[in-house]
């Protein structure tokens, strides 16, 4: 027995001796890494909250000429300018994909069957900006009585280039990595475009009108969290969040002439 | 001419950015490609199906050609250059599905865009080949001027005298350092449309953003050289500088010893003017940030020098293909041919 305490010990001392660099970790996980395999305990997980603003003017929206497809024409009933940029009150930033970079260890997560859905409608990709579990399924739907070719080009996963030719036809594709942004094109129609996050995780979001966003159910522990946008890129900031705790926190993205 | 138009709507294609507007191949969106309704052909399948009709047509036109060729004309390095023709006309078609089918790879790309202008060059050959001049010879091939100064000089030098008005003929419209300069010109400016073509299919086209200088500097600094975009771009302007600067000494060269010969004193004035259009249309593409018009332009442009530059390699090496051939049909087929104030029709 005093052998066997004796190993437990040393087993922890190396242990603690091992673990001395801690403090060398990066700051961006500080939290203790979840044993693997480990869910989170919703009842305990708090939230992170915030806001999208751009400081600075937004370059004005371009008008979208859809005179290459008469069909397109006809379709995109509502005013059709590029949404690069989309601002409201306040300078309120939409379409930037919030979701948390770094700091949740171990965790696993189930990955949803529900599909989801990117339509093309009026010659525009709805949604614009979007985020997909890997390995959950990605319907694409062609709502327009013309033709489309949905092209992902990705940097890690698979390229693909699908063509949809009748209306109401639907493909399904999943994403086997993660990735940080997939950009889809219509090379039929060259001003269709749109860009999807594809996570481990359900922590995503996208800043609506009011350049709002939320993550939900965080296990407590320090985060850190990336903001991206199409035009401006990428910014991150960190943020720790008690149990059952809801941190608001806010992204400034600088307007560059 | 068809394939020249078949250069335009490949450049349209890449310039548009049409390239896999249509994701099948052979079929386009599942309908096979001559059913393919005209009312779809909208956005960017229009560059793309379009360009695929004209590329069918030129290789059913290709077929006519070889079978033409193949019946009708008794030289039998033609009618295997229609062959070869033909055979690269379908290895065209297919690196072109290829292409579609592996999402655009950069090597299959630049590939396709090498064999389209070998293809033109073969028909360019042909249609020189099949030419009355070629045939009948031109109007300086049978004088025997004494105001060459080159070949005056170069007969100066040479031990034996003149055996024949023959070999006078060969040395004037053969020469040797206007072969070598027009041939030097022809594969340098097709290593430039490689290149031209490299940066394209990469997406270098914008990698250096200011025109003329690079960077507001002659060389771009070496940091941003050693990224392979700007190394493409740049190469391609320095290969622009060399391709001017052999397209002017050709220039000169026929300027100054063949100002006799106008099937060549033409075409270098051509070259000239395809020169600078096609210098000032790279430099405008870049301005203009890869204008659609502007950059298909440069793309054709750049055929149409190499095609000049090609036929002046071939017509100053005439001579020699006439030399190594052989009268053929004297008797029944040339004498007709005779009859109507034409030269026999000669085989290898």
């Amino acid at each position: 027995m005093r052998i066997l305490t004796g190993l437990v010990l040393v087993g922890l001392l190396v242990g603690v001796i091992g673990c001395g660099g801690g403090s060398q970790a990066p700051s961006t996980s500080s939290a203790p890494a979840a044993p693997a395999g480990m869910k989170v305990d919703e009842s305990k997980a708090g939230n992170v909250r915030g806001k999208v603003v751009l400081d600075g003017q937004a370059p004005k929206a371009d008008a979208i000429k859809m005179n290459a497809d008469p069909v397109c024409l006809k379709e995109a009933k509502s005013d059709n300018q590029t949404e690069f940029f989309v601002v409201g009150d306040g300078g309120a930033l939409q379409n930037v994909f919030v979701y948390v970079k770094d700091g949740l260890g171990n965790y696993v997560f189930d990955t949803p069957t529900q599909p989801v859905v990117i339509d093309q409608k009026g010659c525009r990709y709805h949604p614009h900006v979007f985020g997909i579990r890997v390995g959950q399924p990605l319907e694409i739907l062609n709502s327009d009585p013309t033709l489309h070719n949905i092209h992902a080009v990705p940097k890690t996963n698979a390229e693909f280039n699908t063509g949809q030719p009748i209306q109401g036809m639907k493909t399904t594709h999943t994403f086997t990595t993660p990735e940080v942004m997939v950009p889809f094109k219509c090379d039929v129609h060259g001003w269709m475009n749109a860009n999807l996050g594809v996570m481990t995780h359900p922590y995503f979001a996208v800043s609506d009108k009011g350049g709002a966003f939320e993550l939900k159910t965080l296990p407590a522990g320090t985060y850190t969290i990336e903001a991206w946008h199409e035009k401006l890129g990428p910014q991150t900031q960190s943020v720790t969040i008690g149990p059952n705790e809801t941190k608001e926190i806010s992204f400034t993205f600088k307007m560059t002439t | 001419m068809a394939t020249l138009v078949l250069i335009v709507a490949g450049g349209l294609v890449t310039s548009t950015g049409s390239g896999l507007a249509v994701p099948d191949w052979p079929n386009t969106y599942g309908w096979f490609m001559f059913s393919f309704p005209l009312s779809k052909m909208v956005g960017g399948i229009f560059y793309e199906h379009g360009h695929r009709l004209i590329a069918s047509t030129v290789g059913l036109l290709t077929i006519i050609l070889a079978a033409w060729l193949w019946k009708s004309d008794p030289r039998r390095w033609v009618r295997r250059l229609g062959f070869i023709g033909l055979g690269a006309v379908i290895a065209q078609g297919l690196l072109g599905g290829l292409t579609v089918i592996l999402l655009l790879p950069a090597p299959v790309s630049i590939a396709h865009a090498g064999l389209a202008q070998l293809f033109f060059c073969i028909t360019v050959s042909l249609a020189l080949f099949t030419s009355r001049g070629w045939i009948e010879g031109y109007s300086q091939d049978t004088t025997t001027t004494t105001e060459n100064t080159e070949n005056t000089e170069k007969r100066k030098r040479q031990k034996s005298p003149v055996g024949s008005v023959r070999s006078v003929v060969n040395r004037q419209t053969d020469n040797g350092v206007l072969r070598k300069l027009a041939s030097a010109t022809t594969i340098i400016i097709y290593a430039q449309i490689l290149l031209g073509a490299t940066m394209r299919h990469t997406g270098a086209g914008l990698a250096i953003p200011d025109f003329p200088l690079a960077f507001g500097r002659l060389v771009p600094p070496l940091d941003r050289l050693a990224a392979s975009p700007v190394a493409i771009h740049f190469s391609h302007r320095v290969g622009a500088v060399v391709v001017s600067l052999l397209v002017m000494a050709l220039a000169r060269r026929i300027w100054k010893y063949h100002r006799q010969r106008p099937e060549l004193l033409r075409l270098a004035q051509g070259m000239l003017v395809l020169l600078l259009a096609q210098v000032t249309l790279g430099g405008l593409t870049v301005l203009s940030g890869k204008a659609v018009a502007l950059n298909t332009a440069h793309v054709v442009t750049g055929a149409m020098l190499l095609g000049t530059s090609l036929v002046i390699a071939l017509r100053a090496r005439r001579a020699s293909f006439i030399e190594s051939a052989r009268p053929i049909d004297v008797e029944a087929g040339a004498s007709a041919r005779e009859d109507a104030g034409a030269a026999p029709i000669l085989q290898t």
